[in-house]
Order: structure tokens, then sequence, then C-alpha cells
């Protein structure tokens, strides 16, 4: 890209971090830093703030540059990423927003150590939340990184590392200053961008079609080279048998995992009711699916305008397709109409990345703070430091994401998420849907179905072909590749929920039914609440 | 708002005769009836802003109030072991086991018709591309109709759950929250 793309874009992105600093100044004025207002901002947001917020942290760059480019590039392979990130809100709709925000004060432990002796499971949760949140941080930093590579040319090898470091130190600034409240509010300022770029976008490549989208599916299978087979699925994923598991161990994460995200299930605690959670939820499913659908319309239409070749050439993964496109939709390079839509485009990608980087990190830093030093901490400890140590975790938490995001650089941002999926999946999600649901849950049974979920999780990761044994991996020169798969949650996930079987069947302890009562009426009536 | 009020209260006695949990309700409504039907709608619409009121601001370790997680206590006070008779009643209630009941009854079928036709989608997608590449209208084929269907039946499912819980559950929690909540304060002995 050369600097007349450059200047706009980067002014564009200077104006959202003044404001979003104002507003977190704005909404810190005046508070008193009590653990309701940092962690849940007062309880008081409305269905449909929360609603946006839950959007806004769920659609990341990942979704945005991400899967529109697999779109563009794979076609209709592409797709099966929609869909499962889509139906997931499905099983958090039904199974978890309602009852986690009746039964929980801030974290996905509270929960979970509700029936239970509090401190193993209180560590184990919090364990698991940390490392799904530094998960999905790196990819979010290694996006960061990729959109400054687009933006200013091969030349800032540098200036990756320093937009790396940059977004790790804006996100720190938001959330030890401005809590839960500045995080929401900047999660909805950016959910609103995010969806007007993409309905501007959208609305240009129907009329470039004269409103024809069977035209767009037409020219984007021309001009892929592989006819009508781009329009089905088994570009990417239907060689080999190893590819095609590979394939449902991924639909299988994305769909499960989402209700397993730290920071999606802390936005239920923004919100005063279960009901006003259900209401916000529904508010999220319909934002995330019309979002999902003008992404694909996107993706096939970057393949009809813009083409695979083009795309490729800009960025082997396809990262870079909507700016392109956008770029391409305005006039062309060299027109202003042109210059000022892919300025507008990245400009709120880099918003994307910077709010869901503080959503996560405020997240991570409640589990360091309410689940981990909570339980670690000497009994007699001041309990009002709570927060101090959670605004202290949000600056370890953005030093660690900073550094493993400079490492990893080189890795697949969707391939990345869809990690922090299938950890999420596989640790957290059989030890929260047992202990709402299942009458005999045990202490041992909430302690092995974490570490049972997580261990095979990020060991079958480090014996994969993504760290070792093929040319794409991180280390090339190394061989310990003992497992097909990239993603593991095919068998990590079931191992969560035996593990989680297993350690209540065989634990002495009888599973407290009065506690079981009280999780239950609460769950279902919200008697107790926080 | 009157007729909507009186007829919750209907549903809730017919389905609770007998229950424990009717000394609260007698209590509410003469409450209800003292402070008129403002003071009861008051009560209806917002319940947990008495819950929050006492511990607002205090972190989990200030006290023992109304609104603490029980994995926050550390130590059970002589009030607690009550307040946990209290839920043990209140869960064998006929009131409650209706609630939950009607949530179980939609959300069982529901979770299970939905990750099976997922499930089938991804299986299809990866093992019968033939089957799926099948041209329908136009460009449009069999692979792109099953995508769009599943983005159908998510709204659609959110919209029926949504409308369902609307409909069948909410009142009658928010009533079992209000007497689940009197009779815990009054089993720890009205401390918060």
């Amino acid at each position: 890209m050369t600097g007349n793309h450059q200047a706009p874009a980067l002014l564009l992105f200077g104006v959202f971090v003044a404001v979003t600093l104002g507003i977190t100044t704005w909404v810190s004025r005046n508070r008193r830093g009590s653990a309701e207002e940092f962690y849940a901002g007062g309880r008081l947001f409305s269905p449909i703030e929360n609603g946006f917020a839950i959007a806004g942290d769920y659609m990341s760059a990942a979704s945005f540059l991400g899967v529109a480019g697999l779109i563009a590039l794979f076609g209709y392979d592409g797709l099966l990423y929609v869909v499962g990130f889509l139906v997931a809100w499905l099983v958090v709709l039904f199974l978890v927003a309602e009852l986690v925000r009746n039964c929980g004060r801030f974290t996905l432990a509270d929960v979970v150590a509700a029936r239970m002796s509090e401190r193993p499971v209180r560590i184990a949760a919090g364990t698991s939340s940390v490392t799904v949140s530094v998960l999905y941080l790196v990819a979010q930093m290694v996006g960061a990184g990729s959109l400054v590579a687009l933006l200013l040319g091969n030349t800032g090898e540098a200036a990756r590392s320093w937009a790396v470091i940059g977004v790790g130190a804006l996100m720190v600034v938001y959330v030890s200053l401005g809590g839960m409240r500045a995080t929401t509010w900047i999660q909805i300022v950016k959910a609103v961008l995010l969806l007007g770029g993409t309905v501007v976008l959208t609305v240009l490549v129907l009329v470039r079609f004269h409103g024809d989208f069977d035209q767009v599916l037409r020219t984007a299978a021309e001009r892929s080279g592989h006819g009508a087979a781009f329009l089905a699925p088994g570009l990417k994923y239907g060689g080999d048998w190893t590819a095609r598991f590979d394939f449902m161990s991924l639909g299988l994460a994305l769909v499960l995992g989402t209700a397993g995200l730290p920071h999606i299930l802390s936005r239920f605690y923004t919100v005063p009711t279960a009901r006003a959670a259900r209401r916000s939820t529904v508010w999220a499913i319909g934002l995330i699916g019309g979002f999902y659908l003008m992404t694909i319309v996107l993706g096939f239409g970057a393949a009809a305008i813009v083409g695979p070749q083009a795309l490729r050439g800009s960025n082997a993964s396809g990262n870079t397709a909507v700016p392109l496109l956008a770029l391409d939709l305005g006039g062309g390079a060299d027109s202003t109409g042109g210059t000022v839509l892919f300025a507008v485009v990245t400009a709120v990608a880099f918003a994307t990345i910077l709010a869901v980087v503080a959503g996560i990190t405020l997240a991570s830093s409640a589990s360091v703070a309410h689940d981990l030093y909570a339980s670690l901490r000497r009994r007699d400890a001041e309990p009002r430091s709570e927060v101090t140590v959670a605004r202290v975790a949000a600056v370890g938490v953005g030093v660690v994401a900073i550094g493993l995001g400079l490492l990893a650089r080189d890795l697949n941002v969707a391939f990345l998420v869809g990690l922090a999926f299938a950890v999420a999946a596989s640790a957290n999600l059989p030890a929260l849907l047992y202990s709402l649901f299942w009458r005999s849950f045990t202490t041992r049974g909430a302690v092995w179905a974490v570490y049972g979920g997580l261990i095979p999780a990020l060991t079958l990761v480090v014996l994969s072909p993504v760290v070792s044994g093929s040319p794409e991996s991180l280390f090339p020169d190394m061989d310990f590749q003992y497992f097909p798969l990239q993603n593991p949650g095919l068998v990590s996930i079931p191992l969560g929920f035996v593990a989680g079987w297993l350690g209540t069947v065989t634990s002495t302890e009888i599973a407290d039914e009065a506690k079981h009562a009280e999780t239950e009426v609460r769950s279902l009536t919200g008697a107790g609440a926080a | 708002m009157q007729s909507s009020n009186g007829r919750a209260r209907a549903d809730g006695d017919g389905a609770e005769t007998g229950v424990p949990t009717s000394h609260a309700r007698a209590q509410h409504e003469d409450l209800g009836r003292a402070f008129g039907e403002a003071a009861g709608d008051l009560h209806y619409e917002d319940p947990w802003y008495d819950a929050l009121a006492s511990g607002w601001g205090e972190s989990a370790a200030a006290g023992p109030h109304e609104g603490e997680v029980p994995a926050a206590r550390r130590e059970r006070e002589p009030g607690a072991a009550a307040a946990a008779q209290v839920y043990l009643e209140v869960q064998r209630s006929a009131a409650f086991q209706e609630v939950r009941r009607r949530y179980r009854r939609f959300v069982l079928p529901a979770v299970l018709g939905f990750f099976l036709w997922y499930v089938a989608y991804v299986v299809a997608a990866t093992t019968a591309p033939g089957l799926m590449a099948r041209p329908v209208v136009g460009a449009v084929n069999m692979a792109l109709l099953a995508g769009l269907g599943q983005f159908l039946s998510t709204f659609l499912l959110t919209w029926a759950y949504a409308r369902h819980a609307r409909l069948r559950r909410d009142r009658a929690a928010l009533e079992l929250r209000w007497d689940t909540q009197e009779l815990t304060r009054g089993a720890r002995g009205g401390v918060s």
C-alpha cells in the first residue's frame, strides 16, 4: 500500500483511540472502585446496550477479516465457519445465559464453585479461564500485526511489533482505569462502527451487481477458477480424511466453545436480571446473525470483484480481502473514494481488535483476581484490595499477551481462535453444564472435568502438525507430531465430559443435596442473585 | 397491570396448593393490599433492587448479605442452615417443579434438535460434497440452502425460546424468587 492510503486510515484510527480514551475517563470519574463496579459495570446496562456489547465482543478480527478472506479464497468452506459461530449462540441462549446470570457474581468459577468445596474448583476454573483468554488474546494481537503490515507494506517489521505493543498498552489503560463500564461502552461504539461499515460495503457489492446475488455467486465461481466447485464444500477440507475430521473437530469446537468463553460469560453479569440477560442474548443473536450474513456477501463479493489472484498476492491467507474489496468498491486505488473507504474499513478493523482485546483482558483479570488470587491469598488479607489486584492483573495479562503476540506473529489468526474455542469447550463447558444440571456432581468431578479437558486439549495441540513436523509449523525443523488434527476438539471435548463423569462416580464425597437445591432454585428463579 | 397481576397469582396458587411458601405469599399479599396495587407492582417488576441495595459496593468478604453467592461464604452462620433448608423446600414445591418442567420441556428437545441438525450439516458437508453440490436454483445449490437453513433455524429457535420464556416462565419464576428471598431473609433472622 502507498502513503496516500495510510494517512486517512491512521487519522481515523487516532480519532477512535481518542474517543475511546475520552469514554474511559468520562465513565470512570467519581466512581468508587468496588468489585461490582469494576467487573460488572454496576450491573445496570440495558438489554439493548448489552446486546450490542456482546456482539462487539464476539465479532472479532477473525470474523471480519479472517472469515471473509476464507470465503473469498475457498468459497463455501469459509461459510462453514460462519454457521458454527452463529449456531453456538443457541447453546448460550438455552443453557447458559440466564442460569449463569442468576448463579454467579463475576466469573465462570462462581457458578461452578457454588456447589463444591471452593478452593480447588475455583483454582481449576480460574486457570482454564485465563488460558482460554490468553490464547484468544494472542490471536487478536497477531491480527493487529497483520493489519499494520498491510497498511505499511512489507517495510514495517518494526512497525508491526510496535502495533502489537501499542494495542497491548491501550487495552491495559482501558481496562485498568475504566473497568467493565468503559469496556462495555467501547464494545458498543465498536459494534455500531463495524455493523455500519459492513452494511455500507454489502450494499455497494449488491449495487455493483444490480442487486442480483445469484450474479455475485456466478461471477465469484467463474473468477475463482474452480467453477461450480467453489460454491460447494470440499475446496479446503475435502481432501483426505484427516482434513475432513479436522473440519468436524473445528465445527464441534466452534459450536460448543462460545458458551465457555470467559469474556462472553462475564457480559451477562452487566445486566440486572436473567430476563435482561436473555433479551441481550436475543439482541446479540440478531446482530451477529445479520453481520455474518453480510460477511458471506462480502466474501463472495471479494472473490467476484477483486479476484483470488490479487487477494493471494496481498496476503496468502486472505486476511486482507475486505480492505481490498473496499478499495475497489470506492473506485480503485487512485481515487478519493477508494482511499476513503479503505481508510474507514481499516480503522474499523483496528477498532474491532482493540475492543475485543479490552473485553478479554478484563475477563482474564477478573479470573486472576477473583478466582486465583482470592483462593490463594492469606485469609486475613484486606478484601477490598481485590479490585487493585484485578487492575494489576490487567497489566500482567497485557504484558504476557504482548510477549506471546510478538512470538506467534506468523501463526494463522483463525487457527488461534479455533484453538481458544476448543480449549473453552473442553475445559469450561463440561464443568459448567454438569454443575448446573447434574444433581450428583461433586468437587472431584468438577476439578477433573476442568483439567481433563484442559490438559488433553493443550497436549494435543503441542503434538499436532501446527507445532512441528510440517513446513508451516511453528518449529518446522523439529518433528514430534503424533496427533494428525490441527484442532483438538473432536478428542478433547468428549474427554472433558468423560473426566467430569469419571471424577464424580469415583469420588467418595456425596453431593450436597441442599447446595444442589440452592443452585437449581437460584438458577431458574433468580432468588438471591447478585 | 391489574388483570395481568391477578392472573399470575391465580396461576401460582393453582399450581401450588399446600406449598411451604404459602406463608410468605400471605405476607406478600398483605403487603400488596396495604400499599395498594402500585407497591405490589414494584415488587414484581424489580425485586433484584432490594437485594442489591444491601450489598451495593461491598466486596465479597465484607459480610453476609442477601445476594451473596454461597461459595463466597467461608463459614456458615447459624441462619445459613435454615436458609439452605428453604432452598430444599422451594425445590420440592409444586410451583418450582412446574417452572423447571416448563424450562426442560422446551430446552431439551430444542437443544437435541438444533445440535443434531448442525452435526448432520457438518457431516454432510465433509462426507457428501457431491450431494451438497447439487444445484437447485441458478447458482444456488443444496449446500448454500442448508447453510441459510442453519441461519433460519437459529433465528426461529431464538424467537421461540424468548417467547416461551416470556409467556410461560417469567412470571412464575419471579413469584418464586420473591417468595424464596422472603423466606431466606426470615430464616437468617432478618439480618439482611
